[in-house]
């Protein structure tokens, strides 16, 4: 009797764990990742799996805009943490920002419908692993067009110009990035250019790197460090979140935004640039730039 | 194959995280160690609010993500006017984290000798602390070493978390390096190689340690 | 600190739908760890040739590697072999992998420890020996590991918060969007988020203590 009731334990277990598996597979999309996305749907379960199919040597060229056409939806990463450019708020769920609405516009241009997009959250650390595991179609998170990073992915037109600087507690010594001195605290996140500037501007700070600009920006206000650094833009944004805090000084480089896409993806990324230049031509660009970014403390 | 110039390229960061990882797990190790130990005199304690305080603790601390632990250090204790860096506070969370499993470890050790054998050694003269040291704690360590070697090598492990608190440990840098070369999977290989040229030679002492003590009880 | 402020219904809400998909990531985790954990234990224990070899030095490699690191692996390194897996299926498969090795060692040692001599005389009453683990060894094996093997379940809904390194919105996720609004709600979001997974790991050490004692 005993035995029989072990039996029946192991078997009701493996049953369950299958089921499980099985369930959590078609839940993923609803459930981890959908959120934010204003027409999130599990549609495109399967949309990474006919991706990676048709991700042959010949096929990812040319296939890219041909398989977010035949899914119907656009994947952006997108920042899920940056006040004014990718930002979830907590009350309605819906993540909103200036990145958000360019990416909107470009699911309008390729598929003619900006509902039909699926926002994923990256940060500076996780986003070109992310966008090279076709986790999604393209990157639209604050990101710097550099040379390196043109080694590893390929970006569109500049569609945002933005400069580093600092962000200090209202009243803080710096005023400029010739206050940092040895021992200066500065807090930085990590894979984002800021860091690399802010160690060759000012070789003798600390930095201090974090995974998201909500742990910078929580340890900045928790007094872990004496400033943050990182592009003006994102800044005004948490000087907008908490007016204890200030931008200082004037920018000290240039920090052109792109939307980043997987290498050699050219009829994809021909169709985002020509998106970009009908959003500046129609006006709606400058409609979307007064929109988040003239609310800041002094545009840009 | 991985990339080994990823790792010849970039030595000594590897090394500089390496090295505090080390750092941050012996400090922890020893200070749980203490810590643990005292928390599980207090729970076997006679005295009822020092048992009270015991119980609460490993209770309380082992239910808990160990995350928190550092992140109520790093983020919450600012509010009450104590700022400690990243290492500090990462440090000393898996410490005072560590510690509730010691505490517990030890306590089962001491509870597996019989309490007829303190009673009798008391009975022949013996003061508490002589029973302790001579008759209770060289039967108890037998049973404590396996579990307690099993909560440092996860300690070890543990440690990583400091990375998301700028600890400046082995993950930290990692992260470091995988931002510069992009190359994700061949970084964090050589930080996997790393964590077990500290762990696996634990665990095969642990385990040595285990079989030879059990051979001798 | 601001109570009142970082209480608020939308704050709580949002701090709750964290809680749900901790609870549900841990739970998946938890039934899957358990069948793949006793699967590797008991094959590591009837020392099938080459086969308990090979899972041996699988099962030290992820015990003895930090959980981060796996998660990492699960989510930016499985892609490379050509299995694609979202946020939430990473973290499962992340953490069920981690967990198992743990629950194998469990397994593997609660079966040895079985007396020799019981398996012998089962053998020699004719059954086979599949059919001694199954009907001799692994109840009564079972019945010692009940007490570890909850306490790893307890570490797998503690663990779930590490899946923060790749963004899975649970609940120190959540938490930590929350405080970002208003540095004033750091420490009663922190202590509500304490109070949640004490609950529910309280209740599950608890279940696990009356367990034992109905079978000891």
């Amino acid at each position: 009797m005993k035995k029989r009731n072990w039996m029946t334990l192991g078997i009701i277990l493996t049953f369950l764990a299958t089921a499980i598996l099985a369930g959590c597979g078609s839940n993923d999309g609803g459930n981890g990742n959908g959120n934010g996305g204003t027409g999130g749907t599990n549609s495109g379960t399967n949309g990474g799996g006919n991706k990676d199919a048709n991700g042959g040597a010949n096929g990812e060229a040319a296939s890219a805009l041909g398989d977010i056409k035949s899914r119907g939806k656009l994947v952006v990463g997108v920042k899920f943490d940056t006040k004014l450019f990718g930002l979830k708020d907590p009350a309605s769920g819906d993540v909103e920002g200036f990145d958000i609405d360019i990416a909107k516009a470009l699911a309008k241009e390729i598929l003619g419908d900006e509902t039909k997009i699926e926002l994923k959250e990256v940060t500076s650390k996780t986003r070109i692993p992310m966008l090279n595991n076709n986790d999604i179609d393209m990157i639209v998170a604050t990101m710097t067009i550099t040379e390196e990073r043109k080694k590893e992915v390929d970006f569109s037109d500049v569609y945002f110009k933005a400069g580093q600087s600092l962000l200090v507690k209202k009243g803080s010594p710096i005023k400029s990035i010739d206050d940092i001195k040895k021992g200066t605290k500065v807090l930085a996140v990590k894979g984002s250019t800021s860091v690399d500037n802010i160690k060759e501007k000012a070789p003798d700070a600390t930095v201090l790197e974090f995974d998201n600009y909500q742990d910078a920006f929580s340890a900045l206000k928790a007094g872990q460090g004496d400033t943050l650094t990182t592009d003006n833009a994102i800044l005004y944004g948490m000087a907008v979140q908490d007016p204890g805090y200030e931008v200082v000084g004037e920018p000290f480089t240039d920090e052109p935004y792109g939307i980043a896409i997987k290498k050699g993806s050219t009829d994809l990324l021909n169709s985002v640039n020509a998106g970009l230049k009908k959003l500046h031509d129609s006006g709606e660009y400058d409609k979307t730039y007064e929109k988040w970014i003239g609310k800041a403390p002094s545009g840009e | 194959m991985p990339d080994v110039s990823i790792f010849t390229d970039h030595f000594g960061i590897y090394m500089k995280g390496f090295g505090n990882t080390i750092w941050a797990s012996v400090i922890a190790l020893l200070g749980s160690f203490a810590l643990g130990t005292i928390i599980a005199v207090f729970r076997i304690s006679s005295v009822k609010p020092l048992r009270w305080i015991g119980t609460g603790y490993v209770e309380f601390v082992r239910n808990i993500p160990l995350l928190l632990v550092v992140f109520v250090f790093y983020y919450g204790l600012p509010s009450l006017g104590v700022t400690l860096s990243g290492f500090v506070c990462g440090t000393v969370g898996l410490m005072v984290y560590t510690a509730s499993f010691v505490a517990e470890a030890i306590r089962a050790g001491i509870m597996s000798v019989p309490s007829g054998q303190s009673e009798a050694a008391r009975a022949s003269g013996l003061t508490y602390m002589q029973t302790m040291r001579h008759v209770v704690l060289p039967q108890a360590i037998r049973i404590v070493i396996p579990p307690l070697s099993n909560q440092f090598i996860n300690l070890v492990k543990n440690s990583s978390v400091l990375s998301v608190f700028a600890g400046f440990d082995l993950m930290y840098y990692g992260d470091q390096v995988a931002g510069k070369t992009y190359a994700t999977f061949d970084t964090y290989i050589f930080v996997a190689a790393l964590y077990l040229v500290l762990t696996l030679p634990l665990s095969f002492a642990a385990l040595k340690l285990e079989r030879k003590l059990a051979k001798n009880g | 600190m601001d109570i009142t402020g970082a209480f608020s219904y939308h704050n709580l809400i949002f701090v709750m739908k964290g809680f749900g998909i901790t609870l549900w990531v841990a739970f998946v985790a938890i039934v899957l760890s358990f069948v793949l954990g006793s699967i590797t234990g008991t094959l590591r224990y009837m020392r099938i040739p080459v086969l308990s070899r090979i899972l041996g030095v699988l099962v030290e490699l992820i015990r003895n590697l930090p959980l981060l690191l796996i998660l990492f692996f699960t989510y930016f390194a499985m892609p490379d072999v050509g299995i694609k897996l979202g946020v939430m299926s990473s973290a499962i498969v992340g953490l069920a992998v981690f967990e198992a090795a743990m629950i194998s060692e469990i397994v593997r040692s609660g079966l040895s420890s079985i007396p020799i001599g019981q398996i012998e005389a089962a053998r020699s009453s004719g059954l086979t020996y599949a059919q001694t683990v199954w009907h001799i060894v692994l109840p009564q094996g079972l019945r010692r590991m009940v007490p570890p093997i909850v306490s790893q379940f307890i570490s797998l809904l503690k663990d779930t918060s590490l899946a923060i390194v790749i963004s899975l919105p649970e609940l120190m996720h959540n938490s930590k969007i929350v405080i970002a609004q208003n540095f004033d709600y750091t420490l009663p979001i922190l202590a509500l988020v304490a109070v949640l997974y004490f609950a529910v790991n309280y209740a599950l050490s608890l279940a696990a203590k009356r367990l034992e004692n109905k079978w000891v």
